[in-house]
């Protein structure tokens, strides 16, 4: 049995639980939704945890693949330099699983690295040069 | 009863001067009333960090011997502007560095650039510095490459001839795809919304009306201390308005000056966007001497009477898609077309306050006087406006 992170973008068309389903049914994987954020008529967002045969899992993210999904490339660790890190906030409504917690008394912005799923949007978008990507 | 700032001046020398940040003066007037606050308040002070793009430093690297007449130069490989006298150079703030990809390969990284030299020699990093000249008879050294520190430079003084933005658009993207912008990447379908202001801490906007700001102000620049030089550029006073006076969209800014050597570079970040460029995050604080009730009340503006646009930066037009306040902005979630969107900044709230608390302690130190402008900025009567660009043959 492997095991593997999956960060699903969609596009508009498609719909999440049908593809969870034949994911589940075709190809015998177990799927735990680690966080969602699609809603209709726009692309989704969406973060799954696959369990199953390590054959079964390549055959599919190439189904997902032939649909149309994007899959990012995960990464191993995501560093979090607070020292560089000036709380702009610009991180805060990107992040797929609110891995950045804003104390909106203090403007305060703080990680929270076990709700991190290392997809890697952040570091393309800190201006800061704060997050980085620790490849495995 | 009205004070001047000679009165206010006195007071800081004695050590009796009372300042609050523009935030703790929302609370006084709640509780005191303007009448009160403006009677016992001499000073607020008020503050802003995010990128600026107009900005960038003069320097005079000295003369080598044999001396050099500088034609083209670069500081760790940026460029910069030598069309000045022998060795005064202008490094802009969103200047690349020499073979940057930049959107080349899309969206582009823009590691380094112009706003990173700035923070690196104000950090006290020693800089590359490379010069080339075509040779004359007074000057006739073509060559150069040194390491300087700026401890050595002659003269490292920040010129910004537009900071301080009084209110900003807030961007969103209705488009299909993600695209990035000056204001961050904005997904698709309203995807996100991010703003740039301080809000009820920004500088201009707790002075709307440009009354007790103006050329020659003295200022917290960078860390250290700087002076308003102008009005900055795409001043643009005559917009719209709401009662309060508060501009509802982008009206007017200041050009700021200060010697670098003082400055710090936490309040001056090199700063990376996305497929956008590079650019310079400046920390400005700017006091407002309370010398009558009207100053009191515009100081004590608050994030939810401060309204500002919501722009559509996915078509082409720019299209407007209403307005939201900066307490709406500043809770995370904005309604926009039926739709809860969230919210990012690109100005750092925390560090506008942060500035404000550092200016109210070097006032109240005594280590900070203020000044009495020398002149006015063009206000919203002066039919003084930022026009767009007429192409002509
Ligand atoms: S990499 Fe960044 S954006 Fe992605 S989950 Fe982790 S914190 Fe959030
Ligand atoms: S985008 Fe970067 S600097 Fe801004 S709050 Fe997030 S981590 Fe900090």
């Amino acid at each position: 049995m492997a095991k593997r992170t999956l960060v699903l973008r969609f596009p508009p068309h498609l719909v999440n639980e049908a593809i969870t389903y034949r994911l589940v049914k075709d190809y015998g994987l177990a799927i735990n939704i680690l966080s969602a954020r699609v809603k209709p008529q726009e692309e989704g967002n969406v973060v799954i945890g696959v369990e199953g045969e390590k054959t079964k899992i390549e055959e599919g993210v190439d189904y997902l693949k032939r649909l149309g999904v994007k899959i990012q490339p995960l990464v191993q660790d995501i560093l979090w330099n607070q020292e560089e890190c000036t709380h702009c906030t610009l991180c805060i409504p990107l992040c797929p699983t609110e891995a950045f917690i804003l104390n909106r008394e203090s403007m305060e912005v703080s990680f929270d690295k076990e709700r991190c799923i290392a997809c890697g949007l952040c570091v393309k978008v800190c201006p800061y040069h704060a997050l980085e990507l620790l490849l495995g | 009863m009205a004070k001047t700032i000679d009165e206010i001046k006195e007071r800081i020398k004695k050590g009796q001067v009372v300042v609050v940040t523009a935030e703790e003066m929302i609370d006084l007037v709640d509780k005191e009333g303007i009448k009160k606050a403006a009677r016992k308040v001499d000073v607020v002070t008020t503050a802003t960090f995010g990128p600026m793009c107009s900005s960038g430093i003069f320097i005079n690297f000295g003369h080598s011997s044999p001396k050099i007449k500088v034609e083209k130069v670069w500081l760790n490989e940026v460029p910069a502007y030598a069309g000045l006298a022998a060795v005064d150079v202008y490094l802009g703030a969103t200047e690349l560095q020499e073979r940057d990809p930049a959107n080349r390969v899309y969206p582009g990284e823009f590691r380094y650039g112009g706003g990173h030299v700035i923070e690196d020699l104000v950090a006290g990093k020693d800089i590359n510095l490379k010069a080339t000249a075509y040779g004359t008879d007074c000057y006739p050294r073509k060559e150069l490459e040194t390491m300087v520190n700026i401890k050595d430079l002659n003269e490292v003084t920040l010129f910004n001839p537009r900071n301080g933005y009084q209110n900003y658009n807030v961007a969103v993207n209705t488009s299909d795809r993600v695209i990035y912008t000056y204001m961050g990447l904005l997904e698709p379908h309203l995807g996100n919304a991010n703003y740039c202001s301080a809000g009820q801490l920004s500088p201009l906007l707790n002075d709307p009306l440009y009354e007790v700001i103006g050329i020659g102000t003295r200022i917290f620049l960078g860390g250290g201390v700087g002076y308003i030089a102008w009005w900055g550029t795409q001043h643009n006073p005559g917009v719209g308005r709401g009662d309060n006076e508060v501009p509802r969209v982008e009206a007017g800014t200041m050009a700021t000056i200060g010697d670098a050597k003082m400055m710090n570079p936490k309040y001056l970040r090199g700063t990376s966007m996305r497929g956008y460029g590079v650019t310079l995050s400046v920390g400005l604080g700017v006091p407002i001497p309370v010398l009558n009730e009207r100053v009191a009340k515009f100081t004590a503006v608050r994030d939810e009477e401060i309204y500002a646009p919501i722009v559509d930066y996915g078509r082409e037009a720019n299209q407007f898609l209403g307005e939201v306040n900066y307490k709406q902005l500043r809770s995370g979630k904005v309604i926009i077309k039926g739709k809860e969107v969230s919210t990012g900044g690109i100005s750092s709230y925390k560090r506008a306050r942060e500035i404000a608390g550092i200016l109210k302690k070097w006032i109240k130190e005594g280590k900070f006087f203020l000044t009495q402008p020398v002149a006015k900025f063009p206000g919203k009567e002066s039919e003084y406006v930022f026009r767009p660009l007429r192409e002509r043959r």
